[in-house]
Order: C-alpha cells, then sequence, then structure tokens
C-alpha cells in the first residue's frame, strides 16, 4: 500500500521528525507546502474539468504521492468537500494507467446527486479531493480474451473506455465489439473518441443505439447486431434494468461465467419497517432512526464519523460489526443480523434497536 | 446571593426560553457552510505558519530578539491551537464537516492532557453540571475555595500562592483534572482506571517534553539551554493565559453557583439548563483579535448555551442572547478582562480567609417543573 518500504531512510527520517511535530504528523505541516504530500490521507488535486456531453463532465486528477495505481475498469472513492462537509462516492476511473500518472474520471450529473452535479457543475481546476486506492473486479484479465462484448448505456460506458484506452494503449486490439445505448446522438459520452477508434483499429466493431430514436435495446435483440455474442467474454455495465435482462439471458443459455457486470446504483426498497435506536459504540453517538433511513444517514446526522463509500452497497466502505440487534436490508425489505455481523451501514435501517461497532 | 435572579421566572418563561434558543441553534446550524470551513481551516493554517515561524526563530535562541520574538510568537501558537482550534475542535464543533482531520474523535492537542480524558471532564462533566457544587470540579478545580458555600479550612490560607502556581502549571493542573483527585482521596476510585488514566498522562507529558525540552533544544545545537528556556516560557505564557480566561468564565463577580440534588438535576427542563449556563457564566468584552486569542471563551455565555456550535458564531448571536437575557429580566454578565480577572483575584484572596459565615443558599435551582428532561 506505501509506495516505500518502511525501513527506507527517507520512513525512518519521517518516523524521527514525528518527535517535532507531536501531537501532530510531519505531513500536517509538509501539507501547508503541498496538499498532495499526504500519506495518511491520500489526496488529489483537480487539474481540468472538461464538457464531454450535456451533463457529463472528465475531471482529470493529479494524485499524491501515495496513490497505487489502478487497472482499467476499476472504481475509486473520491471524497469532496461540498459546503463544508465531506462526502465520499464512487467512481469508475475512465483512464488506464497513464504515462503522466494522472487519471480521470467521467461523471454524469444526476438530479438529485449532490456530488455529482457538483463535479460536473462546480468543481474548478485547483480543487483538492480525498482519494482511496482503486478497486473492483471489473477489469480484464491477462492475457486479454480473444473475443471480448462491451455491453453499455449512458454512463456505463465510462469503465468501459479505460478499457478501451487500455487496449489502445498496449497496441493490441482483440476482436471486440462495443454495444453502446445512448439516449440521443447528442447524449454520447466519448463519441468521437469511441468511433476514431473504431476507425483506426479494424478489430473494433462500434454499435451505436440511440434509444429516443431506435427505441431500447432489448438484450434479447443482442444477437441482431451480435451474432457470435455467446462465444465472446462479455463486460456488461449500465442501468439495473439493463444488467438484470443480461444476467437473465446469459444465465438462460448457460454462459453465467462469461458475462461481467458493474452496477451503479441500487434502487432502496425503502420499506418503512419499525427503526429503533441506533447506538454507534466508538463514538457513543445515539440516535433515533427510523426504518427506512440507512443507519449511516442516521450516525452522520448525529454527528457520528463513519466511513462510507459508494452509499448503495457496492463498495463495503461502510461496514461496521453489530453488537445487537437486527437490521433491515434496504434494497431487499430482509430483516438479518447477528452478532458479529458485518452489516453495511448504507443500505440497512434499524429493526429495533441496535448496536454497532463504529 | 442575597436575591434569586430567577425568582420572576414562571414555568412558561422557561418554555419560552428554552424555544427561542432552540430555534437560534437551528437556525446557525442550518447556515453552517463553506465560510465556517474556510474559517477553521484559515486559523489552522496560520496556526501552524506561527508554530514554524516560532520554532525557526529560536534556532538562533542564543541572539535576545530571536528569544523573544521566537518565545512570542510560538506562544501565540500554543494559545491559538488550546483555545480556538483544540478546545472547540474536542468539543465537536466542527465535526459536522465529516473531516477526520478535524475531528471530536481524533483531535489531540498541544497539551499534557490527553485529549480523551479532558473530553470527558471537560465537556460532559463540566458542561453538564456546570457551576454544581460538588459535581463540577472546574468550581475551584477542587483545590480553591471560591464562593462562600464552600466550607472554610486553614488550608485555603495559602490558595492565592497555589492559584498562581496553577496558573503557571494549569496544563498540568487541567491534566490531573479527570482523575478525580477528590475521589482518590476518599479511596472510593477504581484504582485500575486511575492506573490507565495516569499511564496515559505519562505518555503524553513524554511526548511533549520530548519535543520542547529536548528535540528542539538538540536542533538548536550549542544554544540548547536557551531554546528550552524559549520552549518552557512559551508553555508558562499558554498557561497562565488559559488559566486567566478560564477562570473569567466562571468565578468573576456576582456569578452563581449552585447546590442541586442529585434528583432535581435528573428532572431540569431544557429551559433551566438554559438558564443556569446563562447565570453560570461570565462573557469578557473584547475586540475581534481578543476574541481570537481566548479561543471564543470570552463568550462563555453562548458557548455554555452551544458548547458545539462553531466558535466563529459565537459573536454574531451574542447580541441576540443578550437581548433574550433583558427580554426574561436575566443578568448578562460581561466586562473587560481587566474587571473580570481583577474580580477573580479578589475572591480568590478572600474566600481564602474564613468567611464570610452563610448557610449554604437552599437549593433553588431548578425552578420550574416540567415533565422534558434535559438532555446531556
Amino acid at each position: 500500500m506505501h509506495a516505500l518500504p518502511s525501513r527506507s531512510p527517507v520512513r525512518r527520517l519521517a518516523k524521527a521528525a514525528r518527535w517535532l511535530t507531536t501531537p501532530l504528523l510531519p505531513e500536517d505541516y509538509l501539507g501547508l507546502v503541498n496538499p498532495l504530500w499526504s500519506t495518511v490521507e491520500p489526496r488529489g488535486r483537480i487539474e481540468d474539468v472538461r464538457r464531454e456531453a450535456p451533463g457529463v463532465a472528465t475531471l482529470r486528477i493529479r494524485p499524491g504521492v501515495e496513490w497505487d495505481g489502478h487497472r482499467p475498469g476499476q472504481w475509486l472513492k473520491i471524497g469532496v468537500d461540498i459546503d463544508g462537509v465531506r462526502h465520499w462516492r464512487t467512481f469508475s476511473l475512465s483512464s488506464p494507467p497513464r504515462p503522466d500518472g494522472r487519471l480521470t474520471i467521467t461523471v454524469k450529473a444526476t438530479p438529485d446527486g449532490l456530488v455529482s452535479r457538483y463535479l460536473v457543475h462546480r468543481a474548478r481546476p485547483g480543487t483538492i479531493v480525498r482519494l482511496e486506492t482503486a478497486d473492483g473486479e471489473f477489469v480484464l484479465p491477462s492475457p486479454v480474451p480473444d473475443k471480448i462484448l462491451f455491453l453499455a448505456a449512458g454512463s456505463g460506458i465510462t469503465p468501459i473506455m479505460a478499457m478501451l484506452r487500455g487496449l489502445d494503449a498496449a497496441g493490441t486490439f482483440p476482436d471486440t465489439v462495443v454495444v453502446y445505448s445512448s439516449r440521443t446522438p447528442g447524449d454520447v459520452i466519448f463519441g468521437d473518441e469511441l468511433r476514431a477508434l473504431a476507425r483506426r483499429h479494424r478489430a473494433l466493431t462500434l454499435v451505436e443505439r440511440h434509444t429516443a430514436v431506435d427505441g431500447r435495446l432489448a438484450v434479447a435483440d443482442l444477437p441482431g447486431v451480435c451474432p457470435d455474442w455467446a462465444e465472446r467474454e462479455t463486460w456488461a455495465c449500465g442501468p439495473a434494468e439493463l444488467l438484470d435482462d443480461a444476467e437473465a439471458h446469459w444465465d438462460a443459455a448457460g454462459l453465467a461465467e462469461r458475462l461481467r457486470t458493474e452496477r451503479f446504483r441500487v434502487v432502496l426498497a425503502g420499506t418503512g419497517g419499525e427503526g429503533g435506536r441506533v447506538r454507534f459504540c466508538s463514538s457513543g453517538v445515539e440516535v433515533d432512526a427510523d426504518g427506512a433511513t440507512p443507519l449511516l444517514d442516521a450516525g452522520e446526522g448525529a454527528g457520528a464519523l463513519l466511513p462510507s463509500g459508494c452509499r448503495m452497497g457496492i463498495c463495503y466502505s461502510c461496514v461496521g460489526r453489530l453488537r445487537s440487534g437486527q437490521v433491515r436490508d434496504l434494497r431487499t425489505g430482509e430483516v438479518h443480523g447477528e452478532e458479529g455481523h458485518m452489516i453495511q451501514t448504507c443500505v440497512s435501517a434499524a429493526a429495533g434497536p441496535v448496536e454497532i461497532d463504529l | 446571593m442575597t436575591h434569586d435572579p430567577t425568582a420572576h421566572l414562571t414555568p412558561a418563561d422557561y418554555d419560552a426560553i428554552a424555544r427561542e434558543l432552540d430555534d437560534l441553534r437551528e437556525e446557525i446550524f442550518a447556515e453552517l457552510g463553506d465560510d465556517d470551513a474556510a474559517y477553521i481551516h484559515k486559523v489552522i493554517r496560520w496556526q501552524r505558519y506561527l508554530e514554524i515561524g516560532g520554532r525557526a526563530m529560536l534556532m538562533a535562541s542564543s541572539l535576545p530578539p530571536a528569544w523573544l520574538a521566537g518565545t512570542a510568537t510560538l506562544s501565540v501558537a500554543k494559545i491559538l491551537e488550546n483555545m480556538e482550534i483544540g478546545h472547540n475542535v474536542m468539543h465537536g464543533q466542527w465535526d459536522w464537516m465529516r473531516d477526520p482531520k478535524i475531528h471530536s474523535t481524533t483531535w489531540e492537542w498541544d497539551n499534557v492532557s490527553p485529549a480523551e480524558q479532558w473530553k470527558h471532564s471537560h465537556n460532559f462533566v463540566h458542561h453538564t453540571y456546570t457551576n454544581v457544587l460538588g459535581k463540577d470540579n472546574d468550581v475551584g478545580y477542587g483545590i480553591l475555595r471560591v464562593t462562600p458555600e464552600q466550607p472554610w479550612n486553614p488550608v485555603y490560607l495559602a490558595q492565592p500562592f497555589y492559584n498562581a502556581l496553577l496558573a503557571m502549571f494549569f496544563e498540568y493542573g487541567v491534566a490531573l483534572h479527570d482523575l478525580d483527585l477528590e475521589k482518590i482521596r476518599r479511596g472510593e476510585d477504581d484504582r485500575e482506571v486511575t492506573r490507565a488514566k495516569l499511564r496515559d498522562i505519562g505518555r503524553k507529558v513524554r511526548r511533549q517534553w520530548a519535543k520542547d525540552y529536548i528535540a528542539f533544544p538538540l536542533l538548536s545545537g550549542p544554544q540548547f539551554l536557551s531554546t528550552l528556556s524559549a520552549n518552557f516560557s512559551a508553555n508558562i505564557v499558554r498557561n497562565v493565559w488559559a488559566h486567566t480566561i478560564i477562570f473569567c468564565g466562571h468565578f468573576p463577580g456576582d456569578i452563581d453557583v449552585f447546590e442541586v440534588g442529585e434528583e432535581q438535576l435528573d428532572g431540569e427542563t431544557r429551559g433551566e439548563w438554559y438558564v443556569r449556563q446563562i447565570l453560570g457564566s461570565a462573557n469578557i468584552s473584547g475586540g475581534k483579535l481578543f476574541h481570537l486569542m481566548t479561543g471564543n471563551l470570552s463568550h462563555q455565555i453562548e458557548h455554555h448555551l452551544f458548547p458545539d456550535m462553531p466558535s466563529n458564531r459565537y459573536a454574531e448571536i451574542a447580541p441576540r442572547v443578550r437581548a433574550l437575557c433583558e427580554k426574561y429580566g436575566l443578568p448578562y454578565h460581561t466586562g473587560s478582562l481587566r474587571k473580570q480577572a481583577g474580580s477573580t483575584w479578589k475572591k480568590i484572596v478572600r474566600y481564602a480567609l474564613p468567611g464570610p459565615s452563610r448557610t449554604p443558599a437552599p437549593p433553588r435551582a431548578p425552578l420550574a417543573k416540567s415533565k422534558e428532561p434535559v438532555a446531556a
């Protein structure tokens, strides 16, 4: 995780310097010179915000010294301060590892997306953001398969774009089909670049679909646009309906292991259960939460400092050990929990009194 | 304490006071945003520049002007760190930003008192039981007689002297504070807990001394002793200043202490709690820079009403709190530093001597009865 081995002279010096800076860390002072020098709290600086399509922007970020790199297709957690308050969200990286060390995320502003709207409309070059290590299994294996299908809709193109750019940079394009649905031609993200890639690499076939004109692409129609889909290793990313359909389709064909999906948003069932008193044991914060409010939101509202990430039950950044009580999974409505279970606080609500080790 | 400043208040008044102050709190908290975050970031940044500047000047501490300028700068840095930053961050005033670097659960301050213990004795004990005799150890810090309600004892004859000592080494007094010396003397403490706390204090003291009395003096080479004396002086300056400001918060003039039974505290309403905070606290008047250097504890009344409100907002709400006090006929204790500190010292000298013979005031606060207990 750390860029420098723990016994290196630099590390030793940094450790010795702590005697001078206690109770702070040397980097708390170094951060006055360059905030990117933090090793405890990896950061990045937004260098450029480029419009890609209406409501979509690509942010180029210079990561700090502790950035460990990533694989195309992975996501990262990014923390931004909006109106003084730190918010964490996960976004797919849209860049492969670049020679200049920069990374990019491509964000679509959603109507109720506090962070996405901030990043697209308000973030300016120079803004410092917090980063966490890239993660995720939505990546190409090594060696790269001979035949690939990428199935994307809307902003689901971002992790796939990172993979395509990675393949382009490697210079060896396998037989690849990209089926990409957008609402209108104007909404196509990376349209020019995708078309240029397809022109440059004969092995790459781009199938663009504009749903406002052509209607939604049903997965059942896939054989029409990609007849050999069953022979291809497939990566799919987009809205939940598309991925649900795709999973059912591949399942029915007995090819489930050929399909990998990446979900961006999970619709919470939000069943109004009983709720209860929630105690966060580390901070001692207690709050009465209703049965529809995630424990994470309830705790943050009451002033507890809690780990968080995607806020949709995907990244497991927010998990805490259940000490007592039961919780309701807001995605399924299921009530579960035993002492010692790790609970995702962002998609769990209290089902009666709850104590959690956070 | 011949008259009861709350005799005229009705239960309905207490409810109205609670409502008005709750509304004020809600209004300010709803407004918190970028400007407030920028304020604390700026104070932290400047505090660190000052600390670096002071330490850097002391690398030439054998030159008297450098010694003086370095010591002064470092003193200011330590005061800002302890008062406007540390004290307020540990109150949770900035927790709403969700920044783990500026958060009550993670902050450790430049002081020998471990943050964890200080948060208990200060945030919980002192702020909940403000000026309640026998409950709030900040009343005389367990060693001073500051009100006739405390029975006299010949040891108090020396209290002007040991208050001066306490001022100079205030951080150690604060560190020992959470141990609850009174309980230890009576043998009522949990020995295991006391030992663990002492270990934590020891660790913190070692780190602080290693920095101020070994590492930086060594770094200045042959000027070891002059740097050591500068750092020692900066700590004393910070201690005396903190002691002065904090003693002005609850002791001057006709401020009230309360004799309140356990069962009365349990039944205390939010309105009664607010009123007790107003009666038990005193402000110090001054300019913007002065307020900053006191960590805004010069707005002690506002701080005690809303301990977790960001300190940069106290000046803004002070006129409204004062107007509320006028409206309900409550005293709003305030005065210049000279007046408040003078009156505090006068009390410490006066109550070193026996008398005045006065039976403890009858329990009178809380005064109104209502169903809603106050939240700690």
